[in-house]
């Protein structure tokens, strides 16, 4: 136990929506190297790190940290402690220096004077000790992401900090960047600090960590030596299925072509890889990957909230560039947005008004510049019943539902309009079993009743399952695309997924069943 | 889908919500009003004479009583205006000007056209209710085109307009013969006549109140009322969902300054002789306030404007009878709308009854699983 | 027209457009302030308002100005209090808070004056104190310039004063520097332990501190008493002066300078057989202008700024 500077113990963690984030979790750090903490999105790294960081409180569980046992009741008073953190999204002030950054909050100076030119001292003392390349003077605005991110690193150092947690710090890094990064984790190390390194690119694990530590679903997969283990049996220790739902999937039979993508990139860089396909009436194509790569902006693209440059999009057969998002609806797209409470709901609205907002314009539903109540009363009462949501009364704001019973909202408002097309981003994230059942079911009754869907998921359980062919993207844009869903063994699906391997262009031209015209 | 249990069927959160935004906005009156009390205290030599004068003056005759509803009908209109432009959360701030230019274009159609009569009154309000539309619509263009924040520059534009219009009033309008700056007398063709002898309880006053209905129409059952209360709550999901957010900012300002630009008109028309005005009105403030009791519903803005018209009747009569100026009242609108925006305001006994509500359904649930109500749990 | 040519190049005009920028500049400063803590203070226009009247009535009362200043001086502080507490602490919208704020303070400051001088439109009644005029001893004796910046009032000079002091305090103070960090990214500061709800109330009320003077000018330099409405919009062109300032404290000073020649325009302008009216629209005509313009501009830059960072981003 001595030679552990953390350990922690059967943490259970519990969100007041009922969601269990972390279920019986342990996790023993050695001082002094680094380790990775990894699994698939939403098994639970993020809130069994907030539990450390003070940031989120345990259910149950102990948290040991240098050999006695502590409660970080906020993120200051784990800084206290020892224990660094640097967020994903940095927090940083923008048009502070670097130094004004590092020293915010315990600044130098005497009776309220801030002594910049002391800020700068400490704060090149400190870049110099860890040997950081990084010019104290510089406004944080003007940094790459890679700069940026050694602010953070900076900062935790600058508070003492003996522990870092680098929450998947690579995702925004260029492979350059990445690689300086390494350097300089291990010369942190090199100087005795502790680093836990969140990540599920197996490359960079093998490459800088000792052990690693799989959480899938809550749970604590296992612990391992890195060097004992191959990247294929961690991913297979990250990506599985646990809970097999019920999907009931008759045999797909693809008709006419709906959308057709041709050429989209897939970010706004310049260099940004592009994405190809087609998608037919009576079938799903799943977009599997860990997120950030694309995903978004795909989705967003089609929904006309994103406007494109190059490419094409076309749904049946008229290009969506330039279209309103109305257009592109009454043409027949329906869309569930990734951001349910952004753009998914309107929070403060109640259900029936939540239910109309893409149709309401429809001549069925006024008469006279005025709404038919008694109409829309009627629509909103078969819909509730329909999709079973769990209300006191149709006129309840959206807000007091769980977020199982308002994405079944959204869901009925999307599914019930009869679209020939439905793009699906993350319809089930962070929703119960019971809600994620009954949207993935619609999902394939729709699809078999002759829409073409596009579902794009970071839940390999859901691509696999629900998917009817599937494409697969990984940090250098679409990695794989395979015909038959079912066909995918997960442990291929993961191996793709992470980048560790790589299909030709023409195996990925599958997903294009139509020559453009 | 609705299970209740048979005897004393337990609120919905909404409901819960429903009463305790009344009660709160009741509380919010009544600290309100017991702060004046001690003001008063403090400055008058015959504070009780004054307190009673304030709050039963008002109801005391027949004419008090229809004062504060001839009173209240300006305040009904901005409150409308207001309710209508908050709604898609503008806090555009012109229908002060808009109010002011109503009234303005208003007495000018009656003074410069003969028409008959009937026609010459809604031609009179129709115009200045355009005349308001144009004023309440600058902020908002230039908050859609341009981003500019529609607060400071509405402000600025109420000051713009009452230069405008008095100038106006001052080379093309004026009537040398008045003595003052004022406009020709209105004919009786272009006036709202009066309902109630010996008061100015005019034909306006009544269309205020009929409009409440229509501006509730207008919001909560037609389209574009819709896109404007799903703008207000929540542009990206408008957006999302295929609203035109800019075109629906648009609507809303000039269905607002319509409101106010007829609110000045129907005001000048049935309540003055000659239109007088150089100097802001300030009823378009009035209907901030309004619009904050009433929570931008337009069937609670009659109930919210006549309580501020009662209010004022109740000052004025007081600072006749005492030695209290009407000025106390600014105090007590000032202290009701920093409690009624006061989203924590009360806000822990609302939350304790919901909490024990809520255990309630659960043991009831347990009590008889089949018959449980399908309340979702409360996302507090 | 060349006449009005000749008094807007003329010596007196200067002089009076750097008078007539004070209180904007002032109140100004104030919304500065506020607005770097990530605060909207709609309400400078009531807390002026309120400290020109208590100004006036602690100069009459106590026979002293130092009074009379501490006392319109204490005025906005607790006005700032109040919208502190209520905007912070109870979570009122802001916008709310201060429009409740300046309803309160047209009314009431007629209220107050009423119930004490029993006039509600002027306190001529009460002989308030006036913050003194000051020559500047070796500036007075140069030619031009010694006309326009010697013989100004006291509050004027502390005015621009108040810039230097703004400016150091936001730059290079310790609070300063926290106030930026709140207003930018307020988890930024959270997650170093800065307690924003505490920088956020030191804000408002050295936003009500200041904007208390530029009511003090009004009443107690450029007149010598309180008059009911005598802010006219003041409170709200500050807020657009900031704006436009950019959020530095110099570019606040020049962007209310400008105002202060609208004004001193609008001034010089009477009398050259304009209709008044149209004159005395010139500082809100000036204010929505600068507005568009600001708003025009920043959108552009931002437009490009956009171009240039994706092109930054694309090279490797």
């Amino acid at each position: 136990m001595s030679d552990y500077i953390l350990s922690m113990e059967h943490i259970t963690k519990v969100y007041p929506n009922g969601f269990v984030a972390n279920r019986d979790v342990s996790l023993s750090v050695e001082k002094g190297e680094i380790h990775a903490l990894s699994g698939e999105n939403g098994a639970g790294k993020s809130t069994l790190m907030k539990v450390l960081f003070g940031e989120e409180q345990p259910e149950e569980g102990k948290i040991f940290f240098e050999g006695r046992e502590i409660h970080p009741e906020n993120s200051i008073s784990a800084i206290k402690m020892g224990i660094g953190m640097v967020h994903q999204h940095f927090m940083l002030v923008p048009s502070l220096t670097v130094a004004e950054n590092i020293v915010l909050g315990m600044e130098p100076g005497r009776f309220g004077y801030f002594n910049k030119r002391e800020a700068f001292r400490r704060a090149s003392e400190i870049i110099e000790k860890y040997r950081f390349s990084i010019d104290p003077r510089e406004r944080v605005e003007n940094l790459p992401v890679g700069d940026k991110q050694k602010v953070e690193i900076l900062k935790a150092l600058y508070r003492g900090a003996k522990l870092l947690i680098l929450d998947e710090p690579t995702a925004v890094l260029t492979p350059q960047e990445t690689e300086e990064l390494f350097v300089q984790m291990n010369l942190l190390k090199a100087q005795g600090h502790t680093l836990i390194f969140i990540s599920h690119k197996l490359r960079e694990i093998k490459q800088i960590c000792e052990h690693i530590t799989v959480l899938r679903g809550g749970r604590t997969v296992g612990t391992a030596r890195v060097a004992d283990v191959t990247e294929q049996e961690i991913s297979r220790m990250m990506v599985g299925r646990d809970v097999m739902l019920e999907i009931e999937k008759p045999p797909a039979h693809p008709g006419k072509t709906v959308l057709q993508v041709r050429d989209l990139p897939l970010s706004d860089r310049p260099d940004a890889p592009t994405i190809s396909f087609d998608i037919r009436e009576g079938e799903i194509l799943g977009v599997a990957g860990v997120e950030g790569n694309g995903q978004s902006e795909l989705a967003m693209s089609i929904a006309g909230l994103l406007p494109y440059k190059t490419g094409s999009i076309r749904l049946k057969g008229k290009e969506l560039r330039g279209l309103s998002v109305r257009k592109i609806r009454a043409l027949g797209l329906s869309h569930i947005s990734e951001d349910r409470m952004s753009y998914g709901c309107a929070a403060d609205a109640n259900i029936e008004e939540n239910l109309f907002s893409t149709t309401i314009y429809q001549k069925k539903y006024s008469r006279f510049g005025l709404l038919r109540g008694k109409l829309l009363d009627r629509r909103t009462d078969e819909l509730i019943r329909e999709y079973r949501i769990k209300c006191s009364e149709k006129k309840e704001p959206v807000r007091m539902l769980s977020g199982g019973n308002i994405q079944k909202v959204v869901v009925a408002r999307e599914f019930s309009g009869n679209t020939p097309m439905i793009l699906a981003n993350q319809p089930t994230r962070g929703i119960d079993v019971g809600a994620t059942e009954f949207i993935r079911n619609k999902l394939v009754d729709l699809r078999t009743n002759g829409a073409a869907v596009l579902l794009i998921s970071a839940d390999l359980n859901e691509v696999l399952e629900v998917s009817d062919s599937l494409l697969v993207l990984s940090s250098g844009g679409v990695s794989a695309y395979f015909a038959d869903a079912a066909q995918v063994e997960e442990d291929t699906l993961g191996e793709y997924m992470l980048g560790l391997r790589q299909m030709t262009a023409q195996e990925i031209g599958g997903a294009v069943h139509e020559a453009s015209d | 889908m609705k299970h209740r249990t048979k005897d004393r069927p337990l609120p919905t959160n909404r409901q819960i919500e429903t009463r305790f935004t009344l009660i709160r906005t009741l509380v919010a009156v009544g600290i309100a009003l017991a702060g004046c009390l001690i003001l008063i205290l403090v400055v008058s030599e015959e504070p009780w004479d004054a307190f009673v004068a304030f709050l039963i003056g008002p109801l005391e005759s027949g004419k008090n009583i229809a004062t504060v509803f001839e009173t209240a009908a300006p305040l009904v209109y901005s409150g409308l205006a207001v309710s209508v432009m908050f709604s898609c959360n503008q806090f555009n701030m012109a229908g002060e000007g808009a109010l002011y230019i109503g009234g303005l274009v208003a007495s000018a159609v009656a003074v410069k056209l003969s028409l008959p009569i009937v026609v010459h009154p809604i031609l009179a309000l129709l115009l200045g209710g355009v005349a308001g539309a144009v004023v309440c619509a600058v902020p908002g263009i230039l908050k859609i085109k341009l981003g500019a924040t529609e607060i400071v520059s509405s402000l600025m534009l109420n000051y713009i307009v009452l230069y405008l219009g008095v100038y106006i009033l001052n080379y093309f309008l004026i009537d040398p013969a008045a003595g003052f700056p004022a406009t020709e007398r209105l004919p009786e063709s272009a006036q709202l006549p009066t309902l109630i002898p010996r008061t100015h309880f005019h034909v306006g006053t009544i269309l205020a109140f009929v409009l409440c209905a229509v501006v509730y129409l207008y919001l909560y059952k037609s389209k574009q009322g819709y896109a404007i209360r799903m703008v207000g709550q929540n542009e990206k999901f408008a957006r999302y969902s295929g609203i035109g957010v800019g075109g629906t900012i648009l609507s809303a300002q000039l269905a607002g300054g319509f409101l106010a630009g007829m609110g000045g008109a129907s005001e000048v028309l049935g309540s003055y002789t000659r239109f007088q005005w150089v100097a802001l009105p300030g009823y378009g403030f009035d209907g901030v306030i309004v619009a904050t009791l009433a929570g931008n519903n337009p069937l609670l803005v009659p109930l919210g404007a006549l309580f501020l018209g009662y209010l004022r009747v109740g000052a004025d009569i007081m600072s006749r009878r005492s030695d209290v100026a009407t000025e106390v009242l600014s105090i007590v609108q000032g202290t009701i709308i920093l409690l009624v925006a006061s989203k924590l305001f009360l806000q822990h006994i609302k939350h304790k009854y919901i909490v024990s509500v809520a255990e309630k359904r659960e043991s009831l649930a347990a009590a008889a699983p089949e018959a449980a109500p399908e309340g979702g749990e409360a996302n507090a | 027209m060349p006449e009005v040519l000749r008094s807007i190049f003329s010596v007196d005009f200067v002089y009076s457009a750097l008078r007539l920028t004070t209180p904007v500049l002032f109140a100004a400063l104030g919304s500065l302030v506020a607005d770097r803590a990530g605060v909207t203070n709609i309400g400078l226009e009531g807390i002026m308002l309120f400290s020109a009247l208590t100004g006036v009535l602690g100069s009459a009362y106590s026979g002293s100005l130092f009074v009379g200043m501490l006392c319109g001086l204490v005025t906005g502080l607790f006005i700032a209090l109040i919208m502190a507490y209520f905007s912070l602490q109870m979570k009122a919208d802001i916008i709310l808070t201060g429009v409740a704020m300046n309803l309160v303070a047209t009314g009431g400051t007629v209220f107050i004056l009423y119930s004490i001088c029993g006039d509600k439109s002027v306190s001529t009644s009460l002989s308030s104190l006036v913050f003194p005029t000051i020559e500047i001893p070796l500036i007075r004796d140069i030619p031009v310039l010694g006309d326009i910046l010697s013989g100004h009032n006291l509050l004027t000079y502390l005015s621009l004063v108040a810039v230097v002091v703004v400016w150091f305090f936001l730059e290079k103070s310790k609070p300063g520097l926290r106030i930026r960090s709140v207003g930018e990214n307020a988890h930024a500061a959270e997650s170093v332990g800065i307690h924003v709800r505490r920088v956020r109330y030191g804000a408002l009320l050295l936003s009500g501190a200041l904007a208390s003077f530029g009511g003090m000018f009004l009443s107690m330099g450029m007149l010598t008493y309180f008059s009911k409405n005598m802010t006219a919009g003041r409170g709200y062109i500050a807020l657009a002066a900031q704006a436009l300032g950019n959020g530095s404290a110099i570019g606040t000073f020049f962007a209310s300078l400008v105002f202060g020649c609208a004004e001193a325009l609008s001034v010089s302008l009477q009398g050259v057989g304009l209709p008044p009216q149209f004159v005395q629209m010139v500082p809100y005509v000036a204010t929505i202008l600068g507005l568009v313009l600001y708003a025009a501009l920043r959108k552009n830059t931002k437009k490009r700024v956009r171009k240039h960072k994706r092109r930054k981003r694309g090279s490797p």
